[in-house]
């Protein structure tokens, strides 16, 4: 009979105000296996779970449920308490109280209870089933792979190579630099564009431990965090190299804004990048009208590119510079921190004019005598006014790389609906993929600035460099299983498997489905494909679910009438 | 012997350089100068623009950085000297007397419950009182009560000692001192973080005049679920739930004449903070005066869309002239002008108003930073001057992360706070 221990947390009020704690815990001490239930104010609180540690020891449990908030975050504290008290820790199954009862019914205090006791009801009937795992040790190959010649791509990998790892950095245009190339000075200040890019280069050039691949693409994936084997195309000659991290800096486009505001129609109508462009070839600039958020912040694409406002400033300043007059026709300006705002009132100051503009009537450009013409209302007066421009720009939103689904895919990592990379989290890990070993920075995640970039590239860096520098990694115990007596050899499994971790092989002379288990992710999609009941996955046996769909029903079966 | 480094400052920014630095197999030494870690996103009920529970998210890391091998916290300490250049630095960290023994205290604050003294709740924005000897909140990380020296009676007056004779495990003790402590280290991080801007040094806001007007972090703790009013949004003057709420942005910030700079992340939370009052009280209407909109991350703008659509919050560009008291003690009064070819004032009274303002480098910044020798910008944050390493300070082996350098979200802190790890390792391997 096994020994467990149910650890019910009240969150502060977050649970206890609509869950009643003590009625779920008194009612988890009758269920079957259950030695002690008990609870706490907060069981993720130093003085949580050294109560959870010293219950372990003194009650001699062998089994652990905790019904509490979400595994998302909390899962490895519980389970490193269980292993601090010498319980394999999967032998730890979490019960959601919190998300599922008292968040959701915080209305319904009655009925969220009786939810938290059938929820915490099935996790210890699948607990009373689980079995202690031991988690696989394996090497780190002691290189890293970036994907991406521009600003983020370049620091990554001068980051990596200065720490002393080999890194392979993989660019798809003949040329190092990205967007850079394009720029002019970074703002607020006046540094060149060029300056910092060469001294990148530069610095990645000379080292012996950075590898560039020009002209290449990723083609294919395989592997696991530490172990990963890459397929590149390199100027059209396949090549292979192994890695044991990864970080994606495939950067971002900008948006040409086809048929808006006169642009490919009317003479003079360029967008930031182009007019970026003009002034690097040093065109003198004349009289220029830039309009801001064209194709953003409305709907059909409603983010704010977070750069645009502050290039405009820093382009309007080289305007006045070069004898011109500038004007922004904007809605906010996103002038946010100390220099960007600073900018912003520098460029009051000096005489760049600022009309903001609306939705509901959006600034009209059409060609004139003398050029180009822009017709705006002008909010804060009140009044439609008229402007003559040598030349308009249009800022316009960065854009998902066109690939990016492509390397997304590859590399099996999310994005969102704008075609960004989407990260582990947005708030705590902003730098990581969800995936182990495989880190995200730069443009290719969200528009950022120069400096921006280069702290998420050196943020980037830092976590593949763990890895690497660590030299081990564990790896996943939670991985699926094929019984050879049941298994038919179908193949459902290889088919549906995302991985490319199953295989069919001859044993013993029978054709049965063989998992990798270093390549499983435990996500369990063969498991649901099998038709025979042959695959299993660890922690999710069809025997331990099986147990909490039963108690589920005996409850139910119990209250009816 | 592996190399040390010391941070200074243990909120997200420097909890995630610690952990970053401390996995790459470095020795570190966190120094935080209240009792626990935790800092400013310990005070937050929710982060936008997702809405996730702020200590929910931030307690697993604050309980693997106190039980990472690697990672040594001296919390209620300060740093005193540094001498010496990168890589050969001496920092002298002073561990304040907590006037408690931290290996017999267990937290279980029966002491707390007898204590007699009761001083304002600096976690709770002094919104609660809490006793001489404390913890500051619940999750407090290492969990041992403090004993505020300038309060207790025992110290002051030598009268007292209530807490001595209920402290089962004898951890009390009034006759403690500082301790110094010298490390070598490689490298310093700064992660000092911010304070809001007294917003009642400017009169026309009201704040402390008018009982209704409370500041955003004020807001957050009555937001909390743990904080003073148990989640409950009740507005100070009478405890009666607002139904009709007004944020104000660039309270003394975006000023020439107070805080010239843009506080990066008020334009956000105040959305946030207006869809989660109406999460407390279904009908509140909320209004949020503001200058621009500034929602430039990643979902904001369709969070800041989501508020005006989904919670019926009302965007009001325009920078208010005056708030007072209503009639009697209770809401406030705001005057304000309506943009848009019009000087039109108007006088609208809510039930309670939110003052956003602007955040300022923590206290106590500048003078760590003359210790350290790093310079500092006209806004007083550390300055980053090269552009290649934007998060180096003006000395070689000081790095800066989070709000120190400059205002940012709590993602872009912990970017940073990667960061600095990465490129420690990369001056560390130089000099290797």
């Amino acid at each position: 009979m096994p020994r467990i221990g149910v650890f019910i947390c009240h969150c502060g009020h977050n649970i206890a105000s609509t869950v009643s704690v003590e009625e779920v815990a008194k009612f988890a001490a009758t269920l079957p296996g259950v030695v002690i239930a008990d609870h706490n104010l907060y069981s993720c609180s130093e003085e949580g779970l050294n109560s959870i540690r010293k219950s372990i020891e003194q009650n001699k449990l062998d089994r652990v449920v905790v019904a509490a908030c979400t595994p998302r975050t909390h899962e490895p504290l519980f389970r490193s308490v269980c292993e601090q008290a010498g319980v394999n820790k999967y032998l730890f199954e979490f019960v959601n109280i919190r998300e599922h009862c008292s968040w959701i019914h915080a209305k319904e205090p009655s009925s969220a209870t009786e939810k938290a006791k059938r929820l915490v009801a099935m996790g210890v009937s699948k607990a009373a089933l689980l079995e202690p795992q031991t988690e696989g040790e394996s090497n780190v190959i002691p290189a890293a792979l970036v994907i991406g010649g521009g600003l983020a791509g370049l620091r990554a990998t001068a980051s990596l190579a200065a720490q002393g790892i080999e890194t392979h950095l993989i660019e798809k245009e003949p040329r190092l630099g990205g967007l850079l190339n394009d720029i002019t000075t970074l703002a607020p200040y006046s540094e060149s564009a060029d300056t910092l890019l060469q001294e990148l280069v530069d610095e990645v050039r000379g080292s012996k431990r950075a590898h560039i691949h020009l002209n290449s693409k990723l083609r294919g994936l395989t592997g696991f965090v530490g172990n990963f084997k890459a397929t590149l195309d390199e100027a059209g000659k396949k090549k292979e190299i192994e890695i044991g991290a990864i970080i994606v800096a495939t950067g971002a486009n900008e948006l040409q804004p086809e048929g808006e505001y006169g642009y490919g129609s009317v003479p003079g109508v360029v967008t930031q990048l182009e007019f970026e462009r003009t002034l690097k070839r040093g065109e003198k600039p004349g009289d220029t009208v830039f309009i801001q958020c064209v194709g953003s912040r409305q709907p059909g694409r409603e983010y704010c590119s977070r750069i645009c406002c502050n290039t405009s400033l820093k382009n309007a300043l080289k305007v006045l510079e070069a004898g011109g007059t500038a004007t922004i026709i904007h809605r906010d300006i996103m002038s946010y921190g100390t220099v960007w705002e600073e900018m912003y009132r520098k460029a009051s100051e000096k005489g760049v004019r600022f009309i903001r503009y609306t939705l509901n009537d959006i600034p009209h450009v059409r060609s004139h005598a003398s050029g180009t013409a822009v017709d705006v209302f002008d909010e804060t007066l009140g009044e439609r006014i008229h402007l003559d421009a040598n030349r308009v720009v249009l800022a316009t939103p960065l854009i998902s790389q066109k690939d990016s689904a492509e390397v997304g895919k590859l590399l099996k990592v999310p994005r969102d609906k704008h075609g960004f990379f989407l990260e582990a989290h947005v708030k705590l890990r902003p730098v990581e993929f969800a995936t182990d070993g495989v880190f995200i920075c730069g443009t290719a995640r969200w528009p950022s600035s120069v400096r921006e970039t280069l702290s998420q590239a050196l943020g980037a860096a830092a976590k593949a460099a763990i890895p690497i520098k660590r030299g081990k990694v564990v790896i996943e115990s939670i991985t699926a299983w094929a019984d050879p007596d049941k298994c038919a050899a179908c193949g459902n499994c290889v088919a549906s498997c995302p991985y490319e971790a199953i295989e069919i092989l001859e044993q013993d002379g029978k054709r049965v489905a063989k998992v990798n288990e270093t390549q499983c992710k435990g996500c369990g999609t063969c498991v649901a494909a099998c038709p025979n009941d042959a695959m299993q996955q660890r922690g999710f046996t069809t025997r331990q679910l099986s147990a909490m769909i039963d108690s589920l029903v005996k409850h139910a079966l119990e209250e009816s009438p | 012997m592996p190399k040390k480094v010391v941070v200074i400052g243990g909120g997200i920014a420097g909890i995630q350089a610690c952990l970053d630095i401390a996995d790459m197999g470095y020795e570190v030494h966190l120094v935080e100068r209240t009792p626990s870690i935790g800092g400013r996103m310990a005070q937050l009920d929710k982060t936008f623009p997702t809405n996730d529970c702020s200590m929910c998210i931030l307690s697993p890391k604050m309980i693997m950085c106190a039980g990472h091998e690697n990672i040594k916290l001296h919390t209620y300490s300060e740093v005193e000297g540094v001498s010496g250049e990168f890589p050969r630095l001496k920092v002298r960290i002073r561990e304040k007397a907590r006037h408690i023994a931290l290996n017999r205290c267990t937290g279980c604050g029966d002491c707390i419950t007898k204590c007699p003294v009761k001083v304002p709740n600096e976690f709770e924005e002094g919104l609660s009182i809490r006793k001489a000897i404390y913890l500051p909140f619940p999750q407090a990380v290492p969990r041992k009560v403090t004993i505020d020296a300038e309060h207790c009676r025992m110290i002051t007056e030598k009268k007292c000692g209530v807490c001595k004779k209920v402290c089962q495990a004898g951890a009390i003790d009034y006759e403690q001192k500082d301790s110094l402590i010298d490390i070598d280290a490689a490298a310093i991080v700064v992660a000092t973080g911010f304070d809001l801007f007294d917003a009642s040094a400017l009169r026309q806001y009201g704040l402390g005049s008018c009982k209704d007007v409370v500041t955003s972090l004020q807001l957050e703790r009555i937001l909390s679920a743990a904080g003073p009013t148990s989640g409950h949004l009740l507005r100070p003057s009478d405890k009666k739930e607002p139904r009709k709420l007004a944020f104000i942005q660039c309270v003394g910030s975006r000023d020439a004449k107070m805080l010239p700079y843009c506080s990066s992340v008020c334009c956000m939370y105040a959305t946030k903070e207006s869809i989660l009052v109406r999460e407390h009280v279904p009908d509140i209407e909320s209004t949020i005066f503001y200058m621009d909109m500034r929602a430039t991350g990643k979902g904001f703008q369709e969070f800041v869309n989501r508020a005006e659509k989904q919670y019926s919050v009302r965007y009001l560009r325009s920078r208010p002239a005056s708030l007072q008291a209503a009639h009697g003690e209770s809401g406030v009064l705001v005057t304000y002008e309506l943009v848009g070819g019009t000087t039109e004032q108007r006088t609208e009274e809510f039930d309670m108003v939110v003052l956003c303002p602007g955040l300022v480098p923590s206290s106590g910044s500048e003078a760590l930073c003359a210790l350290l020798r790093i310079e500092l910008d006209k806004d007083r944050f550390v300055k980053m001057p090269n552009w290649k390493h934007p998060i180096d300070s003006s000395r070689k082996g000081i790095l800066v992360c989070g709000f120190a350098g400059e205002p940012m979200d709590i993602p872009d802190s912990v970017a940073q706070a990667s960061g600095v790890a990465a490129r420690i390792s990369e001056l560390l391997q130089a000099v290797a």
